[in-house]
């Protein structure tokens, strides 16, 4: 074992690590506005899906990628408007519709693919960019400052999303209507409106999080792509506590363990692919077993509002 | 500084009326032709029993709901209000019987919400605290900026609802039953704020169903029953018992002078301690004696560990140290079922979440419990016949008011579902029984018949605690009363030997000792 572990393994753990957290990072920080004003979005996996393969459909086309991103962002709007009309409107169970939401997504997404492209073809998606200056600091410039765009934006949205959420009277209203609607109410807020806005946006991110899977990462679209990241976008927010930085967090542990079981794989240590592939998923249950905070939980999630109910 | 009050003065609202409001509900004329009006530099109490309109009234002047008939009318001009945004602009404020509050922001912060900031988009709390410090001391608001709100105390809270109103420039501040969860001494504190909002020419309403309260505070008094308007008085020429007859259209019946004396001790509690919601010790070693055929009344402000002995006593919460017994037989480690089996039995505070099931029928409501045992079943099968009788006799025998067995229980009154709750408890004939807030959001009429049955129960000898916030509850019907403060007995008083100021002293915190002799 002690030949393969060269700095060389590591850096390269440490570079995939990154790239594979920014669709977590875009998933899980926009689920973390939808919690955050009370809905639970179980549907993230379908909306990167679908959002998955309208970007890549638009650059297999057109080239342009950030029409593709611009396609895929319109697909995340369009259904969390579909989500938020379910759940805040006519105040639907949000596990379900959530579901609902998903399976639209996986099963529309496989029918364009085989309608509309049939085999899966590659594109020239974003390439990495370099920043001067920081790119080359020696061991971690290559490691932080040599990716593609969309990496970036992922953690940019970080500190944006904790600022929102913790320096604006946006932010401030996003939270009071997740935990006391009825405060909110009382005070002249539109809850309905507060949890549109909160969960479209979530959803706008989560399309987004899949164009940088189909566009950025794998430059491929294929059936079921995002494979359940989805899903572990959700726990994520959970395990991060609702906040954007403990989100970052528990994507980073959930990446690294997913880069190094690639790399495993890459060297040749000796289990099965399939065992290799299910470490990250048993890693999420353990560390949310282990994270569960109840306390910061928002306390009216997934509780639709009515007025003069208490 | 004078002439800007001055100023201020005259900008607030001289007279807010409504005329002729009638609100319906599916099935229920929650209000029918109501006229209301208050003054500025005026308490006008609003008086009436629970479902008598009061809420249902002054939410409408606070736009949560919307009359179906009638006008609101501010200085001679009639508004309509949408939603409390509108109210809030009219400069209404409404402090609620539930605080509304965000647990998990700072004061600041609670404040703040849903106000335009000084620089959109982002928050100027610093601006916020420096004119809540400024506010505070004006009226003799005490708070503090920064605490988050779930630290406060409940008289805490109250008072960031009022600074919230007040910030807001409220001219007419409506009060829903702000007294129902203080201490007698946070009231006095509360009733000389309200004085000095109503000298700096704020009009108030003071929603509530105790007497000595509104006698003391107001100005002027409106009797509501029955969604209507019984009569407005000037305060001053009315008599408590004129308005008991206005409130509840007949005379009530005080419970009887004591003459049994109680027995051998029957639920004995040693050094209880457990552990509460958030994980700290909320029982600091609890020692109290119950004798068969007595009521203690255990007396404090929510909150101070009431809830968890109840539901450490009926088995809900483990204790983590101490010991409980009924008679002679150590029930600590028992199961919820062994413990009815020995003979406890609990109504609990928070009834339809621990004591009931909403959508189950009256029927098998009472059977929750007693269900899988005969003479309800034949082998694995139930009895439907013997189970229907039996509830036919509790139904008549606790005047249970039930359109049929088959109702679901979401569809009764709260008086009636506390009752029914009492009559499935009472029914095993128990040893010793725990009645958390037993009349707690239930009417005048329900309230005096539990009495009336914790009474006979006290006959047949069972010991009881009761578990209550309300002082003349306790007062009446134990036989000794225990105060418990963090977590702890302060002190326990036989019948009638303390006074309420008393008493309220012990509640918050004061030792026996001092509180009677100092």
């Amino acid at each position: 074992m002690k030949d393969v572990i060269s700095l060389g393994v590591l850096g390269g753990i440490l570079t995939s690590m990154i790239r594979l957290a920014t669709p977590f990072l875009y998933a899980a920080i926009g689920e973390t506005f939808a919690q955050t004003s009370g809905v639970v979005n179980l549907g993230v996996d379908g909306i990167m899906l679908l959002s998955a393969y309208g970007a890549f459909y638009v650059a297999l086309n057109t080239g342009n990628l950030w029409l593709a991103l611009l396609t895929a962002a319109a697909i995340g709007l369009l259904m969390g408007l579909l989500m938020s009309f379910i759940s805040v409107t006519l105040k639907a169970e949000q596990g379900i519709s959530g579901i609902g939401l998903y399976m639209f997504g996986l099963g529309m997404s496989s029918l364009l693919f085989k309608i509309t492209i049939g085999t899966v073809k590659t594109i020239d998606g974003f390439q990495p960019v370099r920043i001067p200056l920081l790119g080359d600091i020696p061991g971690i410039g290559p490691i932080l400052f040599d990716h593609s765009l969309p990496v970036y934006g992922a953690f940019l949205l970080v500190p944006i999303a904790w600022w929102v959420l913790d320096k604006t009277t946006l932010g401030l209203k996003i939270k009071s209507v997740g935990q006391n609607p009825a405060a909110a109410d009382s005070l002249g807020i539109n809850v309905d409106r507060i949890r549109y806005f909160s969960v479209c946006l979530g959803a706008v991110l989560a399309g987004l999080a899949g164009a940088s899977l189909s566009t950025a990462l794998v430059d491929l679209f294929q059936d079921n792509l995002t494979a359940g990241q989805g899903f572990i976008a959700v726990a994520l927010v959970y395990f991060g506590g609702w906040n954007p930085w403990g989100v970052m967090g528990g994507a980073f542990l959930f990446s690294i363990v997913n880069s190094i079981q690639l790399w495993m794989q890459v060297i040749g240590v000796k289990i099965p692919s399939d065992v290799a592939v299910m470490l990250p998923y048993l890693l999420t249950i353990a560390a949310l077993m282990i994270t569960v905070n109840r306390v910061r939980q928002p306390a009216a999630l997934n509780k639709p509002f009515e007025r003069g109910e208490s | 500084m004078k002439p800007k009050i001055q100023d201020i003065k005259s900008q607030r609202i001289q007279h807010v009326e409504m005329r002729d409001i009638v609100k319906r509900f599916p099935g229920v004329l929650a209000n029918s032709k109501v006229s209301f009006d208050v003054r500025a530099g005026e308490i006008h109490a609003l008086l009436g029993e629970n479902g008598a309109g009061k809420s249902t009234l002054m939410r409408q002047l606070y736009g949560l709901y919307q009359p179906d008939e009638g006008e609101i009318v501010i200085d001679g001009k009639p508004y309509v209000f949408r939603s409390p945004a509108d109210a809030i602009r009219a400069g209404i404020g409404m402090i609620h019987q539930h605080f509304m509050l965000v647990p998990t922001l700072t004061v600041t912060q609670n404040v703040a919400l849903g106000l335009r900031s000084s620089r959109e988009p982002l928050l100027d709390l610093d601006k916020v605290t420096r004119r809540i410090q400024g506010l505070s001391e004006a009226y003799g608001l005490k708070v503090d900026p920064h605490a988050f709100v779930w630290q406060l105390s409940v008289g805490e809270q109250q008072r960031v609802e009022i600074m919230k109103a007040l910030y807001r420039g409220a001219s007419l501040i409506i009060l829903d039953e702000p007294t129902a969860v203080l201490t007698p001494q946070e009231v006095k504190d509360l009733f000389a704020t309200l004085r000095r909002m109503v000298q700096e020419g704020h009009s108030l309403v003071f929603i509530s169903h105790k007497l000595h309260e509104v006698m003391d505070i107001s100005d002027r008094v409106t009797v509501l029953r029955d969604g209507k308007v019984i009569g407005t008085r000037p305060t001053h020429k009315v008599t408590r018992g004129e308005l008991v007859k206005m409130m509840v259209g007949r005379e009530l019946k005080e419970p009887e002078p004591r003459s049994l004396k109680p027995g051998p001790a029957a639920l004995k509690i040693e050094g209880l301690k457990t552990v509460g919601d958030r994980g700290t010790e909320a029982l600091h070693g609890i020692y109290l004696e119950i004798h068969s055929g007595e009521i203690l009344g255990l007396a404090g402000v929510s909150g101070n560990g009431q809830r968890e002995l109840a539901e450490c006593l009926a088995g809900m919460r483990k204790a983590t140290a101490g010991r409980i017994a009924i008679g002679e037989s150590d029930i600590t480690t028992f199961t919820l079922n062994q413990r009815i089996d020995s003979g406890m039995a609990y109504i609990p505070e928070e009834r339809m979440r621990d004591g009931a099931i909403r959508e189950f029928s009256v029927e098998e409501n009472i059977y929750l419990h007693d269900h899988s045992f005969a003479p309800y079943t034949h082998g694995i099968f139930l009895d439907f016949s013997q189970m229907a009788s039996h509830a036919i006799d509790l139904v008549n025998e606790y005047a249970l008011k039930t359109p049929s067995l088959d109702t679901p229980l979401k569809n009764l009154s709260g008086g009636n579902i506390q009752k029914l709750i009492m009559a499935r408890e009472l029914s095993r004939h128990p040893k010793a029984l725990i009645a958390a807030q037993p009349t707690r959001g239930v009417d005048i009429g329900a309230t005096e018949y539990i009495h009336q049955r914790l009474l006979a129960q006290r006959e047949a000898g069972t010991a009881i605690l009761l578990i209550s916030e309300d002082l003349d509850e306790i007062r009446t019907l134990s036989d000794r009363i225990a105060i418990i403060y963090e977590g702890r007995i302060v002190g326990v008083v036989q019948r009638g030997q303390a006074t309420i100021e008393q008493i309220g002293l012990m509640m918050a915190g004061v030792s026996m000792k001092e509180a009677m002799h100092g």
